[in-house]
């Protein structure tokens, strides 16, 4: 038990999924519901997130299908109010936000650095559960009727005049915090004290580094926007006047408080996406990152220029000139980091030994994608340009471009490149690639024409328009029901997969990294011995990777 | 599993102690990293504070002679009294942690009741200061009322400087408020630790629950010692 041999030539056992894993150690919904397992709580975590995307694409089909005419005639004004705005907290407060770091990064964190499990494998259990009763209060206040004050909860509209359900989703935006929190938490603690030996941190993957990065601005941020949405329930229940004017609170100051957090919260939903790129970007180039630890401190970087911006979201709301010019500087700093990654994943793309496998088409869309992003970024960080572009359909396709365009193309992709890992088992090639490039098209289909949109002129937030707006939108509806199809295959194919689909084996991709080291699905424990780290990351021109990427024997093979 | 693999400073031989967890390879691992844990949650609650701060210190600087005249109705000695209570506290906390590392059981028990005394009594007072502000019509809300005014000021005047005061008391309630929510939960995790330090769990080798349970209490205490200057002692004390 205490000495550990290694015997490469056992070769590994014809039918690998019925050797112990964590998917066949326990059965039952107990076992599930009551595990301290972070891939099975990885797991559960994709199945809440899931459904609350399945919701948030909802309330984005009827906004679509509202804006296909011009007039007003599906629905009414406070109606389509409170779909845009469930849209937005359900997309962003449980879907984007916990999208990659709870699900990919629960089940990779430990995985890459070679620990058995998070520093806290409680509190990662406790916040799936507080993360679904953030949940229930928000689908509670949905299915009573919704709220209407826009994602952004401005005052004083919300505290005073709306006549929705704001407290129950404030109270269930507040909760869910708490579950980022102990996510955060945990990996910061599992990254600094539970790497295997020989993990230096400049040996850590990048995946690691974007979610510590996330991590510190989950740490730092979110108890920030926990205070604030107190403060607003507690000024709408009881009527203090801290952010009423006409108590002398200062409305103001409520969007400085929240943008404190929502901004850097942007950087939470992209950050994990670029450590996801970043693993597929070298694994299906076959080549070593090109400026590894530029890549990982551009991470750091964003992280900290992303609490320096927040007043960028607020050019018209009357901050003083200097404020205004400091914000717009720093706003357009954090294009460097980001530009600092573009550049390093074309550089890595560029002699290598590119193959277009599904993952890597994710990824390749998700680099145009996030340029054109971050380009109009920078665009409306430019204060003439936000005046004039503020409030109108220019913004939501530029954020739509960081959150939809990368964020979700990183997250599929991840879900693509590691369900091998995750499952056991390897998707249909043809169907997934297929559905890759409906996504791309799709995707371009739907956002691109609000560019042009907005820079017409047309609001946001209003459910109907002036009819020589209507060519456009009808392609935006269109593009929306391309996108729409290209999620839905995935969920066939893959839950295809789990009793048709071929082993995988465990390396499919013959990449590079701790995770690939240990069979497929995992063991409870992770690695049969802890691995003794001993190389670079993405090596993937050395001698023993060669061995091991021709051969499917692994190099350690024991089993407890 | 192999433990001298993966860390070779391990003391304490490779009998695992009934309180490390299956994934620490060593307890000097798992205490690290609870401890850290801990401190990081302290940073949340920093910034948790800090946004309650910022916007005191945003209406402070703004309704300035207003947040000193409602300053002047709480009364600073039953403060300085809270204040020297908590202190107090910190100091049983933290006999309670050396009493486990160097193993005198009974100790630890005595120092964790003391402290969860000192922090009930700490809520007395509040409980009465509380009562007070009802008492006086200054809490916020439809039965407030303010009749002192700034100073000899025309009468819509004097109303703006009334909801003035009413906001600092709804800082004041807030601040003070979750600060107590805060004090509730110390005490409740103090109660729940009595039991195994009566059995003798926290020794030398093994007190992380008590640690950061101490730096938790630690942490609340001096949220207070800022907020016992930015509510009780505005302006000077001339009464």
């Amino acid at each position: 038990m205490n000495t550990s041999t290694v015997h490469p030539e056992i070769p590994p056992p014809a039918d690998l999924v019925d050797r112990p894993n964590y998917l066949n150690a326990a059965y039952g919904l107990k076992s599930w519901l009551l595990t301290r397992d972070h891939k099975r709580i990885g797991i559960l975590y994709m199945i809440s997130v899931t459904i609350f995307f399945a919701l948030g694409s909802l309330f984005a089909l009827l906004i679509r299908l509202e804006l296909l005419t011009p007039e007003g005639d599906l629905m009414q004004p406070d109606t389509y109010n409170r779909v845009f705005t469930m849209h937005g907290v359900v997309m962003v407060f449980f879907f984007l936000i916990p999208a990659i770091p709870a699900t990919l990064g629960n089940f990779l964190v430990p995985l890459m650095i070679g620990a058995k499990d998070l520093a806290f494998p409680k509190l990662n259990l406790a916040s799936w559960y507080v993360y679904n009763l953030g949940g229930i209060f928000t689908l509670w206040a949905i299915f009573n009727g919704g709220v209407d004050t826009g994602w952004t909860f401005y005052t004083p509209f919300s505290t005073n005049y709306s006549n929705s359900y704001v407290i129950a989703t404030a109270l269930g935006v507040f909760i869910n915090g708490f579950s980022s929190i102990f996510t955060g938490l945990n990996f910061i603690v599992t990254i600094h004290r539970m790497r295997a030996p020989g993990m230096t941190w400049f040996r850590l993957p990048l995946f690691i580094w974007s979610h510590y990065a996330t991590s510190l601005i989950i740490v730092l941020g979110t108890p920030v926007v926990a205070i604030t949405i107190l403060m607003v329930a507690a000024e709408r229940l009881l009527h203090l006047g801290i952010f009423d004017p006409r108590l002398g609170g200062d409305p103001i100051l409520f969007q400085h408080l929240f943008w404190f957090y929502s901004h850097p919260a942007v950087y939470i939903m992209i950050l994990p996406a670029m450590g996801v790129i970043s693993e597929l970007v070298a694994a299906f180039s076959r080549k070593r990152i090109f400026g590894y630890r530029f890549v990982a401190f551009a991470s750091i970087a964003i992280a900290v220029l992303g609490f320096l911006v927040w007043g960028h979201h607020m050019f018209v709301a009357g901050q003083s000139m200097y404020a205004v010019t400091i914000f717009s500087i720093m706003s357009m700093l954090v294009a460097v980091p980001s530009a600092v990654k573009v550049f390093n994943w074309t550089a890595t793309l560029y002699e290598g030994s590119i193959s277009y496998e599904t993952p890597m088409l994710y990824a390749l869309g998700f680099i145009g994608l996030f340029t054109l992003g971050g380009l109009t970024g920078t665009m409306i960080a430019t204060l003439g340009i936000d005046v004039h572009l503020h409030d109108t359909y220019f913004i939501v396709a530029h954020f739509h471009y960081i959150m939809v365009g990368g964020t979700i193309m990183a997250y599929m992709g991840g879900l693509h490149y590691w369900w091998p890992k995750i499952s056991g088992r390897l998707y249909p090639g043809f169907l997934s690639r297929l559905s890759a490039l409906l996504v791309f098209v799709g995707f371009n289909l739907t956002f691109f024409p609000q560019f042009i949109l907005g820079y017409l002129g047309m609001p946001r937030r209003y459910w109907s328009y002036p009819p020589e707006f209507q060519v456009l939108n009808v392609l935006s509806t269109a593009g929306a029901s391309i996108l729409g199809v290209g999620y839905i295959l995935p969920l066939f194919y893959f839950a295809w997969s789990l009793k048709y689909g071929k082993r995988a084996g465990e390396n499919p991709w013959g990449a590079v990294g701790l995770e690939w080291d240990t069979t497929s699905p995992p063991p409870t424990e992770n690695f049969p011995v802890i691995p003794v780290v001993t190389r670079e990351p993405y090596d993937y021109t050395s001698e023993e990777v060669h061995r091991r990427t021709t051969q499917e024997a692994p190099v350690v093979y024991q089993l407890d | 599993m192999s433990i001298s693999l993966t860390d070779p400073q391990a003391h304490g031989g490779h009998d695992a102690h009934p309180s490390l967890q299956h994934h620490f390879d060593t307890l000097e691992q798992q205490k690290e990293a609870s401890t850290l844990g801990m401190w990081l949650f302290l940073v949340t609650e920093i910034m948790f504070f800090g946004g309650l701060f910022t916007t005191y210190v945003v209406y402070r600087s703004k309704y300035s002679t207003a947040f000193v005249a409602a300053s002047h109705t709480l009364d600073w000695k039953l403060g300085a009294f809270n204040t020297a209570v908590l202190i107090l506290s910190s100091l049983t906390m933290a006999l309670a942690i050396w009493a486990a590392q160097v193993n005198r059981r009974k100790q630890v028990v005595a120092f964790l009741i003391a402290t969860m005394i000192l922090g009930l009594t700490f809520l007395g007072v509040k409980a009465v200061e509380y009562k007070d502000k009802f008492e006086h019509h200054h809490v916020p809300g439809a039965s407030f009322e303010w009749h002192e005014g700034g100073h000899a000021e025309a009468a819509p005047a004097q109303a703006d400087f009334a909801k003035h005061v009413q906001l600092f008391f709804s800082l004041y309630f807030i601040m003070t408020g979750l600060h107590a929510v805060h004090m509730i939960c110390g005490i409740g995790v103090l109660a729940f630790l009595l039991m195994p330090s009566w059995k003798g769990r926290y020794n030398s080798a093994y007190h992380n629950p008590l640690e950061c349970t101490g730096l938790y209490w630690h942490f609340v205490d001096i949220v207070w010692i800022f907020l016992f200057p930015l509510l009780y002692l505005l302006g000077a004390h001339a009464k």
